[in-house]
């Protein structure tokens, strides 16, 4: 009981983590497969905070704003959900023929101000910020963290109901399908702020498996007037690509925002 | 056949005509020394210059497992799964089949029946394509033009690809 709030303390910093690389640390789920035959296949997830990718060696992800949305729009539920030490896991069923898509979601802010000479920092909800930070506080600066995390998986032929945009944060949207990558073929994606092309974000490309090179091997590419950026893939893999921006928009005044996501994709051989 | 005597007549006075044209086709499953053999799943189907499938000849896989079991692995046919096996229900009428032991397999298809009935004219590939569990993949490409034209010789047109790892000899011959 005694190491409650810290793990506390610990957990609402890991709401709160940015995705971007500015930190070096990586939000990210791993599917078992994303590509899957027969009539009852099973996913089971590993999700994580960490560096090298796709081993977890930090923090696990808090699945809280977990959802699992199945190819007909219908939510999914996550079975044997479990929190490590390192890593979360879950389960889930794939009943229906088509793409599923599994997202972690969620926004959180971020306070720090001075107060009789010292330093403050605070995190929390919407809700308690009005209530538990002093508005006219000296140097009172505010952050809106929103993230998405997220993959997809097809059993069968894809569709692409879940792929429809949501129009809230950062998001992307597929151009190419997400389980029908290969090496040899480019793939492109559209990336959408609130439902509006984000334009000229740079979006970073990781293959997984940094373990066992010295460079970490990623790529840059940024997104066109209508959002969309092209990956030419450097070999078959799993891969993790994020992006953030920050812009005013957090629906606060005064408050900024920086808006993440994240996806993991598998590229075949 | 039975139904279009008229049509068989005209087939055989016409040697091109796909009715009577037949596709002949050997893969060869090598025998393999390691400690635990699987039998592979194998894929077979013909494939246009734009590798999109155009047939699905054969499919060889787990097919009397219980509660179809053995479909959870098509997908490791990777290459076949993506082109068309993703789209398909399973079992499929005269293409699926059990997993075959090591050794040489010949199947004949025809041009009247099945799934070459209705292939349009044209140059093609014919593709097999091998995954094994606890072992490796394979895949094999030999062109072919359906139908086959009539050779001068009066010889088969035949072609062939070798394999290295989880396939052996895979020959196509044509027969118009």
């Amino acid at each position: 009981m005694k190491s409650f709030p810290l793990r506390r303390l610990l957990l609402a910093a890991m709401v709160a983590l940015p995705i971007g690389t500015a930190q070096a640390h990586r939000s990210w789920m791993m599917p078992s497969a994303t590509v899957l035959s027969g009539n009852d296949p099973w996913v089971t997830v590993d999700a994580a905070v960490s560096n090298d990718l796709f081993y977890f060696e930090h923090f696990p992800m808090q699945l809280d704003g977990l959802a699992i949305m199945a190819p007909d729009g219908s939510q999914v539920t996550a079975e044997n959900q479990s929190r490590g030490r390192y890593r979360s896991t879950f389960d889930f069923r794939l009943t229906q023929a088509g793409t599923y898509r599994a997202s972690v979601a969620g926004g959180g802010l971020s306070a720090s101000w001075r107060e009789g000479g010292q330093q403050k920092r605070w995190r929390g909800t919407r809700e308690a910020f009005a209530r538990e930070v002093p508005q006219n506080a000296e140097n009172l600066r505010v952050t809106l963290s929103q993230r998405r995390v997220e993959f997809f998986v097809t059993r069968g032929a894809p569709n692409d109901r879940v792929l429809q945009p949501l129009n809230e944060g950062l998001e992307m949207v597929p151009v190419t399908h997400p389980n029908d990558l290969v090496a040899g073929e480019p793939a492109r994606f559209r990336l959408l702020l609130d439902g509006r092309p984000a334009a000229g974000v740079d979006v970073e490309v990781v293959p997984g498996g940094n373990r066992y090179r010295d460079a970490v091997n990623d790529q840059k590419v940024k997104t066109g007037e209508d959002g969309v950026f092209e990956i030419r893939w450097a070999g078959p893999g799993m891969h993790w690509i994020g992006a953030s921006v920050r812009d005013a928009n957090s629906g606060i005044p005064g408050v900024q925002r920086n808006a993440g996501y994240a996806a993991t994709l598998e590229v075949l051989p | 056949m039975r139904l279009l005597p008229a049509l068989a007549a005209s087939a055989a006075v016409l040697p091109a005509a796909a009715g009577a044209a037949e596709l002949n086709v050997t893969i060869e499953i090598p025998a393999l020394t390691v400690a635990e053999y699987h039998r592979p799943y194998v894929a077979l189907w013909v494939e246009r210059p734009d590798q999109s499938a155009a047939a699905n000849l054969a499919v060889w896989y787990a097919i009397r497992l219980r509660d179809n079991e053995g479909e959870k692995w098509l997908k490791d046919m990777r290459q076949w799964w993506r082109r068309t096996g993703r789209e398909l229900r399973f079992p499929i009428d005269g293409v699926s089949g059990a997993t075959r032991a090591p050794g040489r397999h010949t199947l004949r298809f025809d041009g009247a029946s099945g799934p070459l009935a209705g292939l349009p004219a044209g140059q093609y590939n014919l593709v097999v394509e091998a995954a094994r569990e606890v072992g490796g993949r394979e895949l094999l490409r030999v062109p072919f033009q359906w139908p086959p034209a009539a050779s001068q010789t009066g010889s088969a047109p035949t072609a062939s690809a070798q394999g290295s790892t989880e396939l052996g000899t895979f020959s196509v011959s044509t027969q118009p």
